[in-house]
């Protein structure tokens, strides 16, 4: 008997369908694969990072008393500066705990409130210049030790030689926390802060605003070069070998290690032109040249995706070239462009490897005001911190990431946004 | 519109560019990222507790910030370089060769290197010999015959009978690192000079006594953890069996994950380090360039407020950050000596 075409296909169906079934789940089982490690990152990131916005603050009663803090000339702004804050903060700390009266239980109810927490003090004093000599009611942040113990990363079970708060301290905290003293709080210096050595003083502004500085450089600079080169090599350029050796390492430039731009940077724009150190300006055109071919490509993109039958119209109706694109092709392509220069940005944001070269990994406290001030950038500040050796720095750690997430995925919705609401079929 | 944002963002950058070169109105500081958190936390409070804006400090590792020092005088080069140990004699030179001709040196204080393993594992007790017979690519012939053969140890039992039978795993920092050339040059070489005819070999053929003494082994054993400690804590956390190397601080910050080694007796504890008694500790300098003094606005302020018993002394806040201060004779020395700005001479 002679098989017919439909006994063969019957035959082999079930083995077809279970090959179509099995390629089905592999490609499931691949996206759950991607997703479960989203998933995973995101919660151990949220999980350490939550605590970040939160910091225990100390509620205390400061006497500003003149001859305390060695102000006798009101008029004097270096007295000002140079007062004696941190003695205001111990002398409200002993009053508080009048029962510590040994030397090293002094030193030990010093260490509840942060180190830094004079500079505090005086900003407040310099912004409310009438409470001298006269009680005030103050929170300030809590020593980071205070505050992991106050989160709870601290095991009270442990041998004391095996922590970094001691019982006493521990005695203390509790007597605060019982009267209402010691609190978590939002922590707004995350935000209004630059850098510090202290984790419950330190803060993403300086980082924030470099990134911000940098990226105004790289943006006013690599959208217009981009778009303009994309636009001559679309539009203008004629096809030879020239353009094409151009056209191949523009391509190549895109995929090159980001690394290698920071050694140009430092080779040219830091020898040869002899631009400042570790500045927004430098970091920005550093990051300009990496981002140009992610731009030149997605633009070029963009205006092939432009209908020819527009062109030829408006070349029919009598237009110049240059009215063709500037009318007519530029803007239909504009969506596009902007889509490209968006998702560039962001990589620009993320970006450190290139800013190590020419010195913006550094440690910056004041929060940079103009395009020359010495800044470093979000990731950078990430890596600063997961680096240092202080515990409370990695909960921080955490949470700087974060917001660079959140300015990531709000960047790329946008850029998303743009593509859909801008976006034309022919 | 975006003609001429684009226009002014380009005469912004110009004007910038101008302007930008000529003056600084902030410390620059470069070099050890060990010395960083103690220049980092002295540049802080110099920032907001005077009218001075606070130094900018970049973690270029010891020899990088050296290049950077001694490339020349002028606001475009740094003011001051951290180092985790002395300046070598041929940066000296180097910095002369550049009219870098007057180095103020300042010897700020020590720092431990622990060898460290999981509190869920006991304490070992170690000798500098017992590291290096561990850690070396090459080791003496056991037999006594003087020559060298490829690190044949597995287990620390193998390197000590004393030593439980444990499978060497380290995890360190790359060759790259500070804390390894120390480490290195103090454990390693220190383990190793304990055998006669190798320190012999010093005088002999200094070369090969360098390349013996100061090679780590590459089968395995001796894992690269990157420069991060925090990395190398973490990772110590998940294997009790291994051993890490990182700078005292991350020892003092991690007290109930990790316990240090004691090496020849001594565990890594504040006191023994100050005492000199843990072998295994580096002196930490920085180097200030006196031709700045004065054109750099804070310099000499910077310097006084580094030498201030409430940054360096036995109570002041560096010794938070996990530094060894010096003794009490050797800061009141090195405070006079920063004041009156006096030049190193290295012969």
């Amino acid at each position: 008997m002679s098989q017919t075409t439909i006994d063969i296909v019957n035959k082999n169906l079930a083995k077809r369908y279970a090959r179509e079934k099995r390629f089905r789940l592999l490609g499931f089982g691949s996206v759950m694969i991607g997703f479960a490690a989203l998933v995973f990152l995101l919660v151990t990131i949220v999980g350490d990072g939550w605590g970040a916005f939160k910091q225990s603050s100390v509620r205390l009663q400061l006497n500003f008393d003149q001859s305390v803090l060695s102000i006798e000339d009101v008029a004097d702004e270096e007295q000002w500066q140079y007062g004696n804050y941190i003695g205001v903060i111990k002398a409200a700390l002993r009053e508080r705990f009048p029962e510590m009266t040994s030397r090293a239980q002094k030193k030990l109810i010093y260490r509840v409130v942060s180190p830094g927490a004079d500079h505090q003090v005086r900003q407040l004093l310099k912004k409310n210049p009438e409470w001298l000599g006269s009680r005030q009611e103050v929170w300030l942040p809590a020593d980071d030790d205070i505050d992991s113990f106050v989160k709870g990363h601290v095991d009270r079970s442990l041998p004391e030689s095996d922590r970094r708060i001691k019982d006493t301290q521990i005695v203390l905290v509790d007597a605060l926390q019982e009267s209402g003293d010691l609190k978590l709080k939002f922590n707004t210096l995350l935000f209004t802060a630059g850098d510090s050595r202290e984790p419950e003083q330190a803060g993403i502004r300086g980082a924030l605003v470099g990134s911000f500085l940098t990226l105004l450089v790289t943006l006013s600079l690599s959208f217009p070069i981009g778009v303009a080169a994309a636009l001559y090599l679309e539009e203008f350029a004629p096809k030879n070998r020239f353009t094409d050796v151009i056209e191949v390492n523009i391509n190549n430039l895109a995929a090159v290690p980001s690394i290698v731009f920071g050694l140009l940077g430092l080779a040219v724009f830091l020898n040869v032109f002899g631009l400042p150190r570790s500045v927004p300006l430098l970091g920005g055109i550093v990051l300009t040249l990496m981002t140009l071919p992610t731009i030149i490509i997605s633009s070029r993109a963009a205006l092939k995706a432009v209908p020819p039958s527009i062109k030829e119209a408006a070349l029919g109706l009598g237009a110049s070239k240059m009215q063709v694109i500037f009318h007519h092709v530029l803007p239909l392509a504009l969506p596009g462009m902007l889509t490209g220069a968006i998702i560039g940005m962001a990589q620009a944001l993320g970006e450190t490897a290139p800013l190590l070269m020419i010195g913006m990994v550094a440690f910056i406290v004041d929060v940079p005001g103009s395009l020359t001030d010495p800044a470093t950038v979000l990731p950078v500040q990430i890596f600063l911190w997961s680096d240092s050796p202080e515990r409370a720095f990695i909960e921080r750690t955490s949470g700087a990431i974060m917001v660079l997430l959140t300015f990531l995925i709000t960047m790329n919705a946008i850029a998303v946004l743009l593509r859909k609401r801008f976006e034309r079929r022919w | 519109m975006k003609r001429v944002i684009v226009l002014s963002a380009i005469a912004l950058a110009m004007s910038n560019w101008a302007t930008g070169n000529s003056e600084r109105n902030y410390i620059e500081v470069v070099g050890s990222s060990t010395v960083y958190p103690f220049a980092t936390a002295v540049a802080e409070r110099f920032g907001k507790g005077t009218s001075f804006k606070t130094p900018k400090i970049e973690s270029t590792g010891s020899g990088g910030g050296m290049k950077l020092f001694c490339n020349g005088i002028g606001t475009g080069h740094p003011d001051i370089t951290n180092a985790s140990r002395r300046i070598k004699i041929n940066e000296y030179n180097m910095c002369h060769e550049n009219g870098v001709k007057e180095i103020v040196e300042v010897l700020i204080g020590y720092d431990g290197i622990a060898f460290a393993n999981s509190k869920d594992s006991p304490q070992y007790s170690l000798t500098r010999q017992d590291i290096y017979l561990a850690l070396a690519a090459d080791i003496p012939n056991p037999d006594g015959s003087e020559t060298f053969i490829k690190n044949p140890n597995i287990t620390w039992q193998d390197v000590n009978a004393a030593l439980p039978a444990v499978k060497i795993e380290v995890l360190g920092p790359p060759p790259t690192s500070g804390t390894r050339d120390a480490f290195v040059e103090l454990a390693l070489e220190g383990g190793c000079k304990a055998y006669p005819w190798v320190k012999a070999l010093k005088k002999v053929n200094k070369p090969e006594y360098k390349s013996r003494c100061h090679t780590i082994r590459e089968d395995g054993a001796y894992i690269e953890a990157g420069e991060n400690d925090n990395l190398i804590v973490s990772k110590l956390e998940a294997n009790p069996s291994a051993f890490g190397i990182f700078g005292f601080s991350f020892l003092d910050q991690n007290a109930e994950k990790v316990q240090g080694s004691l090496v020849d007796g001594f565990a890594p504890t504040f006191e023994s380090i100050a005492d000199g008694d843990y072998s295994v500790s580096r002196p930490l300098y920085f180097y200030v360039k006196k031709a700045h003094v004065g054109v750099v606005p804070g310099i000499e302020q910077f310097l006084r407020e580094f030498t201030s018993e409430g940054a360096w002394g036995e109570d002041g806040y560096l010794v938070d950050k996990g530094m060894i201060p010096l003794s009490f004779e050797l800061r009141t020395n090195m405070a006079k000596s920063v004041k009156s700005l006096n030049n190193l001479v290295l012969n």
